[in-house]
């Protein structure tokens, strides 16, 4: 071909799709998310304030919604900071040191995601339960795990164990060690190098798996609903709640309750939004493939 | 122990790696050891009369087509949004963009209660199917609903990264070859594509095989048609039968390693291909 008829065809290159196929596939795209995620979103809120604000705050203020409002914010409060410290420990040994072993490591902190939220209660009702391992010995002692709020803390902890670590360990690995080899071969000690050096270079990443952490943590259903015993005004948390109010066809009160979670959810949506705008408008170290 | 770690001038490895592996060990390992163990006083014959026995493996049936459904489901419309969101611009992306997260973040129960209702008969989008005498809550099509809305965001935040990064110079390369548009997509793009759109499914799927709280609403629960195996795990603990319930939380727990396994080489592959 000769070179001018190749610089008119040049002019004739398709790299972008004809109007009618982009606009079909946005109306696509679109209609799938209305489809499975808006019309859902927006049914949470209006079955909870279809039949007047009277009916939602009654259904906020029973002591019950009460009280599993508090079981879920205990257990939230103690199963994210118990998996943030874990997963600064854990990321700090994988990303900082070289071992053996290590990517067996990485995999076992993974496992809880790939267990079933019903098997993770299940086990920690064969360890703790009244024909469990260490059944007798708590009863012996007059201690009660399982169908009451230990087991709710515990199993809240497994399911989010791995939130924040997997969250870490990509990050840290990609940051490598050079800014902390200099920090301590210029004197400072290892928790002022954590603090000073390995905190501000960390923190968005830090924050997004609490946020992910959390919501989890909040949400859950499968694992405590094998744990709790469903007690009403004693083991229920949020989801639970919710789930008794239902099988009683009281779906205002079901609605309302849940719409609390879904507040939740956008909460999460936005706060997750906002990190990742802060951690990229900083130029902030996502991993970038520097150590791979 | 001098060959177990190499040498580094930074402190706090043994305290690190110490409670790691503590904490590790009390939380995750010794629960999830516990399965083996009560599965151990079945014996190999009581395990096998478990796994074997009809109604599980009906169950077992259900939750695995009813998950391959969906994550197809998403693994087709999943990439139509993911190519959508990476290479169009409209009015609210960066909203339908953090939206497609919700089902991370909306908690099961919630998701479960909102679809049966929706579903139902004589629900907003149930009554359109009622009309061709189609039901689609309390059916196995309702599990599949539940399994879409849940596994949505995997197909779509795996295939968007790979896709943000095939670079415009091999497919204007490509084009000013004389290739079509539809030849572009099909003979440059899906190949550079394609294992994140197979990792999206599979993280998809294994997600589906276990889950719970979106399901026991919509689905109608009947033995042999849409009763899932997690479900039949909370039945037999209602029997107090333990260690039936425990058999078929092994036989899931062994499907999850494998599916786990498989995602991680699908992941490695598609990183050889990068990097190629």
């Amino acid at each position: 071909m000769s070179l001018p008829q190749q610089l008119i065809n040049n002019r004739k290159i398709t790299t972008h799709e004809s109007k009618v196929v982009t606009l079909v596939l946005i109306t696509v795209a679109l209609s799938y998310l209305v489809l499975f995620l808006g019309i859902p979103l927006f049914a949470v809120f209006y079955e909870a304030l279809g039949k007047g604000w009277s009916l939602y705050w009654a259904a906020l203020q029973d002591p019950d919604a009460w009280s599993a409002i508090e079981l879920t914010l205990i257990a939230a409060a103690i199963a994210v900071p118990a998996n943030l410290v874990f997963g600064v420990a854990a990321a700090w040994a994988i990303a900082k040191f070289e071992f053996r072993g290590k990517s067996v490591l990485i995999t076992l902190i993974d496992l809880p995601f790939a267990v079933s939220p019903v098997v993770s209660g299940l086990i920690y009702v064969l360890l703790f339960g009244a024909q469990g391992w260490f059944g007798p010995w708590l009863q012996e002692h007059d201690l009660k795990l399982i169908f009451a709020v230990p087991g709710i803390v515990l199993v809240t902890i497994f399911v989010t164990f791995p939130f924040i670590a997997r969250e870490l360990i990509p990050l840290m690995q990609a940051q490598g060690k050079d800014e902390e080899e200099a920090a301590v071969s210029l004197g400072a000690s290892g928790w002022q190098t954590f603090w000073r050096v390995t905190v501000p270079n960390i923190k968005w990443g830090l924050l997004y798996g609490v946020i992910l952490c959390n919501a989890r943590a909040m949400g859950e259903f499968g694992a405590v609903s094998v744990v709790s015993g469903h007690i009403r005004g004693m083991t229920n948390t949020i989801p639970l709640h919710v789930e008794i109010l239902y099988n009683e066809y009281n779906f205002v009160a079901a609605f309302s309750v849940a719409s609390l979670l879904a507040l939740l959810a956008l909460v999460t949506l936005l706060a997750k939004s906002i990190v990742e705008f802060k951690a990229k408008s900083n130029g902030d170290r996502l991993p970038h493939g520097e150590t791979e | 122990m001098a060959q177990f770690k190499a040498h580094s001038v930074l402190p706090g490895f043994n305290l690190a790696l110490g409670f790691t592996l503590l904490y590790l060990s009390l939380i995750v390992l010794i629960p999830l050891s516990s399965l083996f163990f009560k599965t151990a006083t079945l014996g190999w014959s009581g395990f096998w009369e478990v796994a074997t026995d009809e109604r599980v493996l009906a169950s077992l049936r259900v939750t695995f087509v009813a998950s391959f459904a969906a994550a197809t489901l998403n693994a087709i419309f999943g990439l139509v949004v993911a190519w959508v969101l990476v290479r169009y611009s409209f009015p609210g992306k960066r909203l339908v963009d953090a939206l497609v997260d919700l089902p991370f973040a909306l908690p099961t129960a919630v998701a479960g209660i909102t679809l049966a209702m929706l579903y139902a008969p004589n629900g907003w989008i149930g009554h359109y199917f009622a009309e061709h005498d189609i039901k689609i809550a309390y059916t196995p099509l309702g599990i599949v609903v539940a399994l879409t809305f849940i596994g949505l965001p995997f197909v779509v935040r795996t295939v968007q990264p790979v896709l943000a990064d095939v670079e415009a110079e091999v497919e204007e390369a490509a084009a000013s070859l004389g290739a079509s548009r539809w030849d572009v997509f099909r003979r440059v793009i899906f190949p550079s594509i394609y294992p994140a759109l197979l990792t999206g499914f599979a993280l998809a799927f294994a997600r589906s095989i276990g889950e719970y709280g979106s399901i026991i609403f919509i689905a109608g629960n009947m033995p042999f048609i849409s009763e899932i195996a997690p479900l039949l795990i909370v039945a037999k603990l209602e029997q107090y039968d333990y260690a039936g319930a425990t058999a078929i939380a092994l036989i899931m727990l062994i499907i999850s390693f494998a599916l786990l396994l498989a995602i991680n080489g699908l992941q490695w592959w598609s990183n050889r291909r990068e990097i190629r």
